[in-house]
């Protein structure tokens, strides 16, 4: 069976859409604390549904990842390039499920209430602790500006497949268009 | 990075670099790294620390020295008509804890200073819903927005030796500031209660309410206590027993249950919702809508109220914040608070603040 060369349709479209969520959510967090202005509580009643959406989006594209087959990185690509891209990809995935979580954790650990929106609560997932509140509200911080990193490095490295070794990586998942890559060749 | 391969590779490595570097830069812009001016929760924070001189670890940056109690409040369904609120629907009874405090980053000061003497309440609703607040003695507040807020912690830090602000600073300050003077003023000639248990205690900030059929009236509130009213005698304050206020209270409590009216007070046109600075002129409504009961009291340690944040802009259906820019600033502020007296946990000692601070 010849293996494909794009990602299935579900898994490009799921690809894009959780790219912009996840950024606007970085930039969400990292503005709403950096302001004591209106904006604070603003973006605050933004960044938790959005997180809580990107949560359930990834079960989604987990989902579409285990029952798809993805297409292989070029045969050619050095060993390192090859494991430093598998490994990225597996804590990208981790991260779009760790985040929320640890939002949603911290929140609950602090005893605040979970609230998507005016009169929408969701239950606690952990019980009320100020020592796990602390520390997890730290590693939400500190996660999400990995992620950050984390989200400039994939890009980069696509934009390296994209535009100087031009390996068909980045077509692989940004091409939406009818004819298969293989066609045009 | 192979060999250049192409002639036309260096543009592309200048774009794809070009396009990293421009989202980098923006989120940078975002996050304030390139505006360290910017007043943040924690700049706020990072000024009250400064003003204190040192730090408790794992104590509320403000209102450090607190008192946990509890009780209950029933609703006489007259404020049902100003907003659709769970905690205002006629008969209900919803349990309350809160936190009686005084203002200040010490928890060890003694009580006999003029300052804020407040109470923060945290009502639990059906559905995970809650209502926080919290609340001081006055109608006014010292600044109107969180930039003054944090300018003022800064002008007004006291030197170590005269235990005065700086008077130059100082009047600097309050020379732009009137609203501050007013206030200073205020705080000057208006009575201290003797007790936590015979203040009253206002909303200061205003809110909105929202009631079923979607109206939406801007409101300000205030705790009015069942016990009459006395005054500490400012004159002898710092005579006062360092725990005689929470001393007091713990006394008063165990003689059974305190009260209060919460008597919501409606904006009237031309009242301004923006300014906590201000007080509202006279001719307005009074609308008791229920009874706050407060039966319990222990001391911080033991009670569940150290671990919480009454954070203003926690809010239940039906009501929401006003225009006033000093709630934003109260939530991001609470948060850093918050945020650093956990990570720290409870309480344990209390270390010099040798961060520098923008003058
Ligand atoms: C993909 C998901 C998420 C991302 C990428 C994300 C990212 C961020 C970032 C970058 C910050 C700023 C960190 C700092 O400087 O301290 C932040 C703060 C925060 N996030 Fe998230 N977050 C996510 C999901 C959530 C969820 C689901 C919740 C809650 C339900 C949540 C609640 C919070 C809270 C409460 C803060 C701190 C606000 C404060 O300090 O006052 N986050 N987040
Ligand atoms: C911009 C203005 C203000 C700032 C920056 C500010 C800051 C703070 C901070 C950082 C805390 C400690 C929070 C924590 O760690 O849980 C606190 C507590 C408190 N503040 Fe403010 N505050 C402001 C205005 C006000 C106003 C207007 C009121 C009264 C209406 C008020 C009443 C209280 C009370 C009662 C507490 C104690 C809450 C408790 O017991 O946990 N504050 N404030």
């Amino acid at each position: 069976m010849i293996p494909p060369d794009r990602y299935a349709l579900p898994a490009r479209v799921l690809h894009w859409a959780m790219a912009m969520m996840i950024l606007a959510m970085l930039f969400v967090g990292a503005g709403m604390v950096s302001t004591a202005s209106w904006a604070y509580p603003a973006l605050l009643t933004w960044h938790r549904p959005l997180g809580v959406t990107i949560l359930v989006v990834a079960m989604l594209r987990l989902l579409v990842r285990l029952t798809h087959r993805a297409p292989p990185l070029p045969a050619a690509l050095p060993r390192l390039q090859t494991v430093v891209a598998r490994g990225s990809h597996y804590f990208l995935y981790a991260l779009m499920f760790a985040m929320p979580l640890i939002g949603w954790a911290m929140l609950s650990a602090a005893g605040t209430p979970v609230q998507l929106w005016p009169g929408t609560i969701l239950p606690p997932i952990l019980s009320h602790s100020l020592r796990l509140f602390g520390w997890l509200s730290w590693v939400h911080g500190l996660l999400g500006y990995g992620f950050f990193l984390l989200i400039l490095g994939h890009l980069g490295a696509a934009l390296f497949h994209g535009l100087i070794r031009r390996d068909g990586v980045l077509r692989s998942m940004a091409s939406f268009g009818t004819r298969s890559d293989r066609a045009r060749k | 990075m192979p060999p250049d391969p192409h002639p036309r590779m260096l543009p592309r490595l200048a774009l794809t670099g070009a396009i990293l570097g421009a989202i980098a830069l923006l989120f940078a812009w975002v996050a304030g790294w390139l505006t360290p001016g910017r007043v943040s929760g924690g700049s706020i924070v990072d000024a009250m620390q400064y003003n204190s001189g040192k730090v408790f670890l794992g104590a509320r940056r403000a209102h450090a020295k607190g008192l946990c109690v509890s009780g209950r409040f029933a609703s006489n369904g007259a404020g049902a008509t100003l907003s659709r609120t769970l905690l205002f629907q006629a008969g209900a009874m919803t349990p309350v804890s809160g936190r009686f405090s005084l203002a200040g980053g010490n928890p060890d000061a003694p009580d006999g200073r003029n300052v804020f003497h407040a109470l923060a309440l945290r009502f639990v609703l059906p559905g995970g819903e809650e209502w926080r607040m919290a609340l001081d003695h006055t109608p006014i507040f010292i600044v109107s927005t969180p930039t003054d807020f944090q300018a003022f912690q800064i002008a007004s830090k006291p030197d170590s030796v005269t235990k005065m602000p700086d008077p130059v600073r100082m009047a600097a300050f309050l020379a732009s500031h009137p609203e501050t003077r007013r206030f200073m003023a205020y705080m000057k000639s208006a009575p201290l209660p003797s007790s936590f248990a015979n203040g009253t205690y206002y909303s200061i900030n205003a809110f909105r309410f929202t009631n079923n059929t979607g109206e939406t009236h801007a409101v300000r509130w205030q705790f009015e206590p069942e016990d009459n009213f006395s005054a500490l005698d400012k004159a002898s304050l710092d005579r006062l027993p360092t725990d005689a206020l929470f001393d007091k209270y713990l006394a008063r409590a165990s003689q059974g249950p305190v009260r209060w009216h919460l008597v919501i007070i409606p904006s009237n046109h031309g009242d301004a919702t923006n300014n906590a600075a201000v007080q509202w002129g006279p001719g307005h409504g009074r609308i008791d809508v229920g009874t706050l009961t407060l039966t319990h009291a222990v001391p911080e340690v033991s009670g569940d109220c150290r671990d919480v944040v009454f954070d203003p802009l926690i809010l239940p259906d039906g009501v929401s914040g006003s225009d006033d820019p000093l709630l934003a600033g109260r939530s991001a502020a609470y948060s850093a608070s918050f945020r650093r007296r956990a990570k720290e946990g409870p309480r344990r000692v209390s270390v010099p603040v040798n961060q520098g601070i923008a003058k």
